[in-house]
């Protein structure tokens, strides 16, 4: 009964937390606006919201690729293939018909003779109120149908592909991915996935920035919506790994045999674990198209694959909030603070040796590096954040030194 | 259509996907090999050919081209050694999940390393006179390159096959493979059968490399990736850990893919020339995952 | 006791390639008694025991749980002519039943492992926690949304109640592997029962246990029998244990039958004391 009430009383803090980390992500975006003359950090199109944004839609890729890596032991590299999957599908079906002709045109135009902007302004109208309404369940459908499709490709992929041991599965992932990249390339389809050209003009986060009658923007919220649908996504996989059948996940990644032969059917909760990842991959890849602004196959490599599973090592296999941390120290370090080292730099005629474009991307590896190899646990290894340990770890700083300790929620 | 009833275009695909299946034969046995006795798939190799393919840029920029190979070759090999000591090695221990996500970092320390040091511009092989010499076979006039690569890998790969058969490191290769905790236990020096397996895996590939950018003579960081994955799995289509296996299976997936580029260009289908790999592996997993050569193996409970 | 027989083997054959590991085993398991499968190392026993749960789908025979027919093959394929058993025709024309192991838990057996096999990144409380899932009444969207809160307090409950019942519910919160050998086996038996079985297979629970904690094991194993109306069946190599609690004996060797009775025949039969004691003593 006690644990019941603690329960509660921990979602309960858990909704305020992240009720007041919207607030102030709407607030840091528009504060530029609220007090002119702010650093030009604090500016719309500066580094820091680059780095929220695509922080938010490579959290919400980490997380989705934990839960089937982390948390059900399954070893998947198919994660580029489902985010393309749902980049396409998104941007398939949102592209106005006003704008299908322009974006299709080596293609004489789009044989997709739909889009759900034009179906819901149909609807609610395309202006003021009306105008946000359809914009907002275009999105939405968009993105749901985007982790709808790459989930049922999973559930298709799955029957064969999950029965294959670790490394193989690995293999088989990748494979799979690969060549749906070059489905999507392939000229014939060209009318529907405009060949090898990118996709465009369908909304993005940018159009969620409230206007006036005159068009000047009024209110800020293109970084609010990628933080709002991956919180909410992330929530879903929290949920879901702290209920049964993420018990049932853990322990199939724990011993699978012991987990078989306590009732567990092996193939159903993989296939759950697969399905579900995949649909949250398609979800994050809808975000990613709508952050990138396009979609285009060639972006959707291996090489993205690998990023992801990297962030996911350095913030721990097996921990959520590590994923989330991970992702946007590795977005910030490779967006914003390790720029500098792609940068020729002089300090008076002295030139700092080894800087230059690329250099960055050579740090990172090593670091990740020395993760892998001497930090295998990442950061959180497979703990997660939890108020009680915010507490204990402030009280360390405070009887050392105090310091300032800002932290994602949970 | 006309082009394809031709009977020298036939011949020509036919030589260049035979070409391309003995280069793909020379990465994929590194991989076949390595798998055999670490159960690892060393996704780093495609990049150690990649690797090989620069330094033979460099280094032939300083010194003839003749001299350049042998260096080329102890370089590479180091490289792979190190790698082996420095990625894998600490891991031995370690779940096969995280030996693999070693692999894949090293892949990405290469690939970001030479981006670096070419600046991501593609860069252009040096020629070497001989392999570029144009022959005439079948009334098809082709590259050297082109007759000598079967040849060559077949002489190499016969001389692998008498190492692993005949000599004490090919015998304790072999007890590896079979069962590395026994192989340990009866005093087999399990890291200096291992380091074998790369220095020979990376001899190889320096091999592949010199004839495969030969033929396609740009190199980029990425450019290992693709041919190491084929590699792979030409390694998994033959059956892993069987290095004839391995070798024919390099073949016939170098001469489909040759084929499905030289498909007429109105079927645009040449975009599939990459996919076609992984289908065949995704088949051949689901199937016969064992491979065409590869022995069973059975878990226990 | 009923005569009802809760397990029953018959002509069940297991071979791997050229090996014979079980060789036309056949036995009964009568309902509310405690039998005893035992011989030597190598003998078998393991394998018998996967082939009741699904792990190894048999090579020849039957296995029927409850009267009903639970596992059923006979040899196909290359192993047609490569079978080294006997009565490979018997059940030629029946139909090849090959549950999966959760499917055979599902009916109702559930059994530990030698080499126990806990999940390690898991709590004790987690670890029987897990067991009540595949009864659980839910689906993946009741768990997501929390509709299924009070199914999920049930399991908990009924979690608790069994911790407490086995004397386990003061370290609920402490990673399982972290217990004592002879509470781990334990948790391991708690975990099992946590899937509502009828019949529980043990294997080898008193491997790596002292003359003290096996017999406290053996009033264990009685007590658990009557308080959850079990059958049980059991591998064993402590001779002490078996004899003590068995109601009946299987000895086998090399894969087959070699004697059979209750605790007393078994113990004077020739053969029995040649194949088992006699390697114990060399031993």
């Amino acid at each position: 009964m006690l644990k019941q009430k603690t329960n509660h009383q921990g979602s309960f803090a858990a909704v305020i937390a992240i009720a007041v980390l919207l607030g102030l992500i709407v607030l840091l975006e528009n504060l530029s606006d609220l007090i002119p003359g702010l650093p030009a950090i604090f500016a719309p199109t500066s580094q820091l919201f680059t780095v929220l944004k695509k922080g938010a839609v490579y959290s919400l890729l980490a997380v989705s690729m934990n839960l089937l890596n982390g948390f059900t032991g399954l070893f998947s590299l198919g994660q580029a293939g489902f985010m393309l999957l749902g980049a396409y599908t998104y941007a398939i079906l949102t592209v106005p018909m006003a704008a299908k002709d322009q974006v299709y045109y080596l293609y004489g135009g789009s044989a997709v003779k739909f889009s759900l902007m034009d179906l819901f302004q149909g609807i609610f109208g395309n202006a003021g109120f009306g105008g946000g309404v359809s914009l907002i369940l275009a999105v939405l459908v968009g993105l749901i149908l985007a982790g709808l499709v790459a989930a049922l490709f999973a559930a298709l992929i799955g029957m064969p592909v999950l029965r294959l041991k670790s490394d193989y599965l690995a293999i088989a992932t990748l494979g799979f991915a690969e060549i749906l990249r070059a489905i999507f390339q392939w000229q014939t389809l060209g009318p529907i996935t405009n060949g090898a050209n990118m996709i465009k003009n369908f909304p993005t986060f940018s159009d969620f920035n409230i206007k006036n009658a005159s068009g000047e923007v009024v209110l800020r919220l293109s970084t609010f919506v990628p933080f709002l649908v991956s919180i909410v996504c992330i929530t879903l996989i929290v949920l879901l790994i702290h209920s049964s059948y993420g018990r049932a996940f853990k322990a199939i990644r724990d011993d699978e045999v012991a987990a078989e032969a306590m009732g567990i059917s092996l193939f159903k909760h993989k296939m759950l674990s697969f399905v579900i990842s995949s649909f949250f991959a398609g979800v994050g890849g809808g975000l990613f198209a709508m952050y990138v602004a396009n979609a285009q196959a060639k972006a959707f490599t291996s090489t993205m694959t690998y990023e992801i599973l990297l962030i996911v090592v350095i913030g721990g296999i097996g921990s959520i909030s590590g994923s989330v941390i991970g992702t946007f120290l590795y977005v910030a370090c490779s967006e914003w603070w390790l720029r500098f080292l792609d940068r020729e730099t002089y300090i008076g005629s002295f030139k700092v040796p080894l800087l230059r474009s690329g250099f960055r991307m050579v740090v990172f590896s090593v670091v990740i590096m020395i993760i892998v190899l001497f930090f295998s646990k990442g950061i959180m290894g497979e703990k997660e954040l939890s108020w009680k340990g915010i507490g204990g770890l402030l009280q360390k700083l405070k009887r050392k030194k105090p310091a300032p300790a800002a932290e994602k929620e949970d | 259509m006309e082009q394809l009833i031709s009977a020298e275009y036939l011949v020509s695909i036919l030589l260049s996907g035979i070409s391309l299946g003995g280069q793909l034969a020379l990465i994929a046995i590194g991989y076949t090999m390595v798998y055999g006795i670490l159960r690892l798939i060393n996704f780093a190799h495609g990049d150690v050919f990649m690797v090989a393919g620069l330094l033979g840029i460099y280094v032939s920029a300083a010194v003839p081209i003749y001299i350049a190979i042998p260096i080329v070759i102890v370089l590479t090999v180091a490289l792979g050694f190190f790698i082996e000591r420095a990625a894998y090695k600490p891991l031995r221990s370690a779940p096969r999940m995280s030996v693999m996500i070693s692999a894949i970092g090293v892949s990405y320390l290469l690939e970001n390393t030479a981006t670096y040091v070419t600046g991501g511009q593609p860069m252009t092989y040096p020629t070497i006179s001989f392999l570029t010499k144009t022959v005439n076979i079948v009334g098809t006039s082709t590259k050297l390159v082109v007759i000598i690569t079967p040849i060559l890998v077949l002489v190499l790969i016969a001389l692998l096959t008498q190492l692993i058969n005949h000599t004490k490191i090919g015998m304790a290769m072999r007890a590896v493979s079979k069962d590395f905790e026994t192989s340990r236990l009866m005093g087999i020096k399990i890291n200096t059968v291992i380091s074998m397996t790369f220095v020979i895996g990376s001899a190889l590939a320096v091999v592949g490399s010199i004839l495969y950018f030969t033929t396609y003579p740009a190199i980029t960081p990425t450019a290992g990736a693709m041919p190491g994955l084929k590699a792979f799995v030409a390694a998994v289509f033959g059956g892993i850990g069987s290095i004839p296996g391995a070798v024919i299976g390099a073949f016939i997936i170098g001469i489909c893919e040759t084929i499905i580029k030289g498909l007429p260009s109105a079927w645009n289908v040449s975009v599939f020339s990459d996919a076609f790999t992984f289908a065949l592996l995704i088949f051949i997993l689901i199937f016969k995952p064992t491979g065409l050569f590869g022995e069973k193996a059975t878990d226990k409970v | 006791m009923g005569e009802n027989m809760v397990l029953r083997m018959e002509n069940v054959t297991m071979q791997f390639g050229g090996v014979v590991a079980v060789n036309n085993l056949s036995l009964d398991v009568p309902e509310g008694q405690i039998v005893a499968l035992i011989g030597p190392n190598g003998a078998g026993k393991t394998t018998a025991f996967n082939c009741i749960t699904g792990v190894y789908q048999p090579t020849n025979g039957r296995v029927e749980f409850l009267g009903e027919p639970m596992v059923c093959s006979h040899p196909t394929g290359k192993m047609k002519k490569n079978y080294l058993g006997s009565d490979g025709e018997k059940f030629a024309k029946e139909r090849i039943v090959n549950p999966t192991p959760d499917h055979v838990v599902e009916l109702g057996i559930a059994r530990t492992f030698q080499n126990i096999r806990l999940w390690k990144s898991m709590t004790v409380f987690e670890n029987v926690l897990v067991a009540k899932h595949m009864r659980a009444k839910q689906n993946v969207f009741s768990a997501i949304f929390r509709t299924n809160a009070k199914e999920e307090a049930r399991m908990r409950e009924e979690t608790m109640a069994l911790l407490r019942e086995q004397g386990l519910d003061q370290y609920k919160d402490e990673i399982a592997t972290s217990l004592p050998y002879g509470l781990q086996r334990r948790l391991e038996i708690a975990r099992a029962l946590a899937t509502d079985p009828k019949l529980l297979l043990l294997d080898e629970p008193a491997a790596g246990m002292n003359p003290q904690e096996t017999q406290e094991l053996a009033e264990y194993i009685k007590e658990i029998r009557d308080k959850h109306h079990l059958t049980v069946f059991l591998i064993e190599h402590h001779m002490d244990l078996v004899m003590r609690i068995s109601d009946y004996i299987y000895v086998i060797d090399f894969g087959s039958e070699i004697a059979r009775g209750v605790p007393k025949e078994v113990q004077q039969n020739k053969r029995v004391i040649e194949a088992y004691l006699g390697v114990a003593e060399d031993a």
